[in-house]
């Protein structure tokens, strides 16, 4: 008998038809005289939207992660890019997405439709070497964006400059690599629409404080990817705000993700994409994942809210700000995500523990799991001091080593083993159906 | 009250029959290629040294690599909460339990109500690890047994690579080449792996007492480098490879009294 009631979300096949037509768009941008451009996730990808409505991005990281649940695809890919000479223990998105270039291949059908030109920044050392080497291989042009001026809590007005007055040179090179004028009212509204679709993400992972939990992480996965295709675009915000509604709407009726809830637990990092399934697995215990750092922080955005607890950020217009120049949405584009969780711990584990242990406590968890990722320095950084941080707030901890890329560096059976383990010392068994 | 606990390791598969808390059987066997055959094989073993009928058997649990295929079993338990539950029976104050197997360290730390704390495994990685020492004894061309004894005859260990079981081949060539005596190759490895599972170890942390199980405690080679590497006295216990099954056993006896005796 199960303890919660449980129903499909109602928005899911409007997310996958978002995401279906993104690359679609991408593939077909120039039949219709448009735009395509390459960058990744954490780009600033609100800026080339100022050269038109028909500019299409393909983001590297969801677009490699789509070809690592491809598997055949994914090894031919990565072995590609080591017959290149590339070593396996770089970036996983960064060589399958490589490979997809090399082979010609698209991984949605055809051939690897070559962009017109590469917009990116140094979130990480693999990022922007990344499409460097896209745009010498393929001989477009490049732009790079520097953010390295620390973390958040230690922002001043010279280090948003910094970041600003790059953005402003962007447009210059936009300009020149496409030959079109540049609108700095379509700019706004991709400002805006930035601003919406991340704030109503970080609500939407807000509500799963309730229990049981609305939503469980796999699926959250595939909603959340929306924004790191195309956050800055009038549909996805809106497609944002519908599901934190329909997400509310569950909350408020006890709609429960897993029917069998009875612990909570986080994860961490980018999963081992080929293997979702480890997630079902968990369900299997009556364990549900209600999200991490990651799919919270990397593309919602947050702040303290009164109450002390964590929330959505409250948006410009929300404030009642307008935006009505260039240079004004440059600065809130900048600020907005200069303040993304998902980042900060590049300067400091420390900041990422105290992020992780806030979830831990206002999400209600009873565990943590996490992912000794190897397909990603970034975000693996400093996970030990992580996992020591939170085993001494007492919460228990569990590590599975992985790649979120690369199944040759995943063994499923070994980490079915480890939460087993981890699952006993929750004393959790599964649950017969 | 008669139960089983089968241990089916990646090496081997071990038995264990507890009658009133009393164990009246151990059988061990290769696990070959076909592990339920092994697995019937060792039973039959274990039934007849107990003396007993398969059906006097009140519950039977699992556990080890291939557990999820183990015959018979009414229940499973994984090897991180068997290795927890037979050290503490055979230690009651142990909250560290060491496993050192042919496949894989481990490291439990227990509470004193008998509950894993936290866990480390040593994955995807040989070097801390039984399957390590084989392999370091074929490349010196000595027996198994030979190999712990002959390290305590080191007086000079050299530093040896402890991070990769493959490197480390080649370097014991390169060191047997350079006419370094045996006894202190031996000794080096022992040092390597006494390191890494130490380091693992102390990932969770090590709590006093320590108890060290699995196949690598009969090596006393590799004993004296973890207690120099540990810096604590750590207790053995007699047939140690049998301990996680002794703890699945046990586990069998609060399955079959939490089941209500059925």
């Amino acid at each position: 008998m199960a303890k919660y009631p449980t129903e499909p979300l109602q928005s899911w096949g409007k997310a996958k038809e978002l995401r279906e037509k993104y690359y679609r768009n991408y593939a077909t941008a120039h039949e219709k005289g448009g735009i395509r451009w390459t960058g990744g996730a954490w780009s600033f990808d609100a800026i080339p939207a100022g050269l038109g409505d028909d500019v299409y991005p393909i983001t590297g990281e969801p677009y490699a992660a789509a070809m690592a649940f491809n598997k055949p695809f994914s090894l031919r890919a990565l072995e590609a890019a080591e017959a290149k000479g590339w070593a396996r223990d770089l970036c996983a998105y960064m060589r399958n997405y490589w490979g997809s270039m090399y082979l010609d291949e698209y991984a949605f059908g055809g051939k690897y439709p070559k962009p017109d030109f590469a917009f990116q920044d140094h979130i990480c050392c693999s990022h922007a070497k990344w499409y460097q080497h896209v745009a010498e291989y393929k001989n477009i042009p490049f732009f790079c964006i520097d953010v390295s001026v620390g973390p958040y809590n230690e922002l001043n007005e010279d280090r948003l400059m910094f970041v600003v007055n790059q953005m402003h040179e962007s447009i210059d090179f936009l300009e020149k690599a496409t030959g079109r004028d540049y609108n700095d009212e379509l700019l706004i509204e991709a400002v805006k629409n930035e601003c919406r679709s991340t704030s109503a993400w970080a609500a939407t992972c807000t509500l799963n404080k309730a229990v049981p939990a609305p939503l469980d992480e796999k699926s959250m996965y595939s909603l959340y990817v929306l924004l790191t295709l195309n956050k800055h675009d009038k549909e996805i915000a809106d497609y944002c705000e519908e599901l934190r509604d329909e997400i509310q709407d569950r909350v408020d009726r006890g709609i429960a993700a897993v029917a069998n809830e009875r612990c909570r637990v986080m994860s961490d990092t980018q999963p081992p994409w080929g293997f979702l399934k480890i997630f079902r697995y968990l369900e299997s215990f009556g364990a549900v994942s209600i999200g991490s750092l990651y799919t919270f922080g990397l593309e919602g955005i947050w702040e303290d809210k009164p109450d002390g607890t964590w929330g959505p950020r409250t948006t410009p217009m929300e404030k009642g700000e307008e935006i009505t120049t260039r240079d004004q949405a440059l600065r809130v584009l900048a600020d907005w995500n200069l303040s993304k969780p998902e980042w900060q711990h590049f300067y400091d584990a420390d900041l990422k523990s105290k992020m992780m242990l806030r979830i831990v406590k206002e999400w209600g968890l009873d565990g943590v799991m996490l992912h000794m990722n190897r397909g990603c320095e970034g975000l693996s950084c400093g996970i030990a001091e992580n996992r020591l941080a939170i085993a001494e707030y007492g919460v228990p901890v569990m590590t599975f080593e992985g790649n979120m890329g690369d199944e040759r560096e995943f063994d499923e059976s070994k980490t079915q083993d480890r939460i087993d383990a981890f699952m006993e010392t929750l004393e959790l068994e599964q649950i017969q159906e | 009250m008669i139960t089983a606990g089968m241990d089916l390791g990646s090496k081997t598969v071990k038995i264990v029959i507890l009658k009133d808390g009393e164990v009246i059987a151990r059988s061990k066997l290769l696990s070959g290629f076909e592990q339920e055959v092994t697995a019937s094989d060792a039973m039959t073993e274990a039934l007849k040294q107990a003396g007993i009928k398969a059906e006097q058997l009140q519950r039977i649990v699992a556990t080890g690599a291939g557990r999820k295929f183990a015959p018979f079993a009414h229940d499973r338990v994984t090897d991180v909460g068997s290795a927890a539950r037979g050290g503490l029976e055979r230690l009651p104050s142990a909250r560290t339990v060491l496993d050192v197997g042919a496949e894989e360290g481990r490291a439990i730390l227990v509470t004193e109500n008998g509950k894993v704390k936290d866990f480390a495994v040593n994955e995807k990685c040989a070097a801390g690890s039984g399957t390590f020492i084989e392999s370091m004894s074929r490349a010196l061309e000595l027996k198994l047994e030979e190999f712990g004894p002959l390290s305590l005859e080191s007086d000079k260990p050299v530093p040896m690579n402890a991070q990769c079981a493959v490197f480390a081949e080649s370097e014991v060539v390169s060191l047997l080449h350079a006419r370094t005596p045996k006894q202190d190759i031996v000794r080096s490895v022992h040092d390597a792996i006494a390191s890494r599972i130490v380091a693992m170890a102390r990932r969770i942390s090590i709590e006093d007492d320590v108890i060290v199980i699995g196949g690598m405690a009969y090596n006393v080679g590799f004993i004296d480098s973890l207690k120099n590497a540990i810096g604590k006295e750590i207790m053995l216990p007699d047939y140690p490879e049998f301990v996680p099954a002794e703890g699945a056993a046990w586990i069998a006896i609060d399955k079959f009294e939490s089941a209500g005796g059925a």
